[in-house]
């Protein structure tokens, strides 16, 4: 027997455990989106203002995917996709994961406060609460609907850029935040058609799971169509413009277009060509939702040029 | 006798411990950064509760104040 022994190597987290715990992939999408709410805003406002209210929305959001991960570290460790997150694979403490998340999510909102405004702030604070618990805890295992509620958390970035900004929510604000409400069921539907069987070993009561793809074919063209009139009114409002509205009335007759598509398909037909309409429904609404944000900057880059807006 | 082997252990730790450093000396400058930025630009504010200081604010150009209506003069006898 060796008389020395090597404890807690498998608990022993590296740097890059802490940064995959705040969910860098889905920290990305808030960082642009957030942008794109400071930067639509109007006002002047010193960048570096703007730039540390982006860093602590990022932050604020990263901290919920922690929280998030501590909570679903049983299912994450069924699902194949999530099996290798640090805290199912050992590499961080659930009891970690939530320090951490906690302690980011208490720094990210006091930030927010002394950088932008309190409202701002307290935004933050409930879309930290509302993924950690309201999606995270109640609504993910126990409705197939947790995707559309659980859809605002990932909604309110662009609000609170707009209210770090400006002090106020307006209507193009809630615009922005609608587009990502309406946006996220048909996105996620898309995906969970053909990753159902992951979804299915966890136990997490998604659509196709619960109700069959039939019926979740379906709901992504209900959710598709009720989404385009809130793309296009976006393109009547200050943020929006000619630019804007002729990119949104393409992407969302494309879209409109595959919602159509898969709701005509069974899974006979699905299946024989391996969900090929589903994944390129699926990769294209990634496009949509990265296009129109884009032509809310375009509209804004071009505004100093005396051609953005109406 | 000292235990010298390295271990990927210890290149983890390393690691780990080098990106806090980061982390906390990037905060420090935020909110440096932050302070700066606010104490130089909110413009003419008490430092303690963030309002105007009337007496920094340029004062407003009077209105003219109304002459005194002159008393009329009783005749002394």
């Amino acid at each position: 027997m060796s008389d020395t022994q090597t404890i807690g190597q498998a608990g022993e987290a590296g740097f890059g455990d802490y940064i995959a715990l705040l969910k860098p992939r889905v920290m990305s999408l808030v960082v642009f989106t957030a942008l794109v709410g400071v930067l639509v805003a109007p006002g002047p406002v010193h960048p570096f203002i703007a730039m540390t209210s982006i860093l602590f929305i990022a932050l604020g959001a990263g901290a919920s995917g922690a929280l998030n991960m501590w909570w679903d570290a049983d299912i994450d460790l069924i699902m194949k996709r999530t099996a290798k997150r640090p805290v199912p694979s050992g590499r961080v403490q659930p009891g970690e994961a939530l320090g951490f998340g906690m302690a980011l999510s208490g720094i990210s909102v006091v930030m927010l406060a002394l950088t932008a405004n309190l409202l701002a702030a307290g935004l933050l604070a409930f879309t930290i609460f509302f993924y950690a618990v309201v999606y995270s805890m109640w609504l993910k295992r126990s409705t197939p609907q947790n995707i559309v509620i659980g859809g605002a958390a990932g909604a309110f970035p662009p609000m609170i850029g707009w209210v770090a900004m400006t002090g106020s929510i307006s209507v193009e604000a809630v615009l922005m935040f609608m587009l990502i409400f309406m946006w996220t069921p048909p996105h996620f539907w898309a995906l969970a058609l053909f990753m159902n069987e992951d979804y299915s070993k966890a136990g997490v009561p998604m659509l196709t799971v619960t109700h069959g793809k039939k019926s979740t074919r379906t709901h992504i063209l209900v959710y598709t169509i009720l989404l385009a009139p809130f793309a296009l009114a976006a393109g009547f409002t200050s943020i929006g413009g000619p630019v804007y509205l002729l990119v949104s009335v393409v992407l969302n007759a494309i879209f409109l277009w595959g919602a159509w598509r898969i709701w005509r398909r069974d899974e006979d037909m699905a299946a024989a060509d391996k969900y090929a309409v589903e994944k390129q429904v699926f990769k294209f609404s990634l496009m949509y939702l990265f296009l129109h944000f884009g032509a809310f900057l375009a509209e804004a880059a071009l505004k100093p040029f005396g051609l953005g807006g109406w | 006798m000292a235990f010298r082997a390295e271990h990927e252990l210890h290149k983890r730790r390393l690691g780990r411990n080098v990106g806090l450093g980061f982390v906390l000396v990037t905060f420090v400058a935020l909110v440096f950064g932050l302070t700066v930025v606010k104490v130089t630009n909110v413009g003419q504010m008490q430092g303690f509760d963030h309002v105007i200081r009337p007496e920094l604010v340029p004062a407003e150009v009077a209105p003219p104040t109304p002459r005194p209506t002159p008393t009329p003069e009783v005749a002394k006898p």
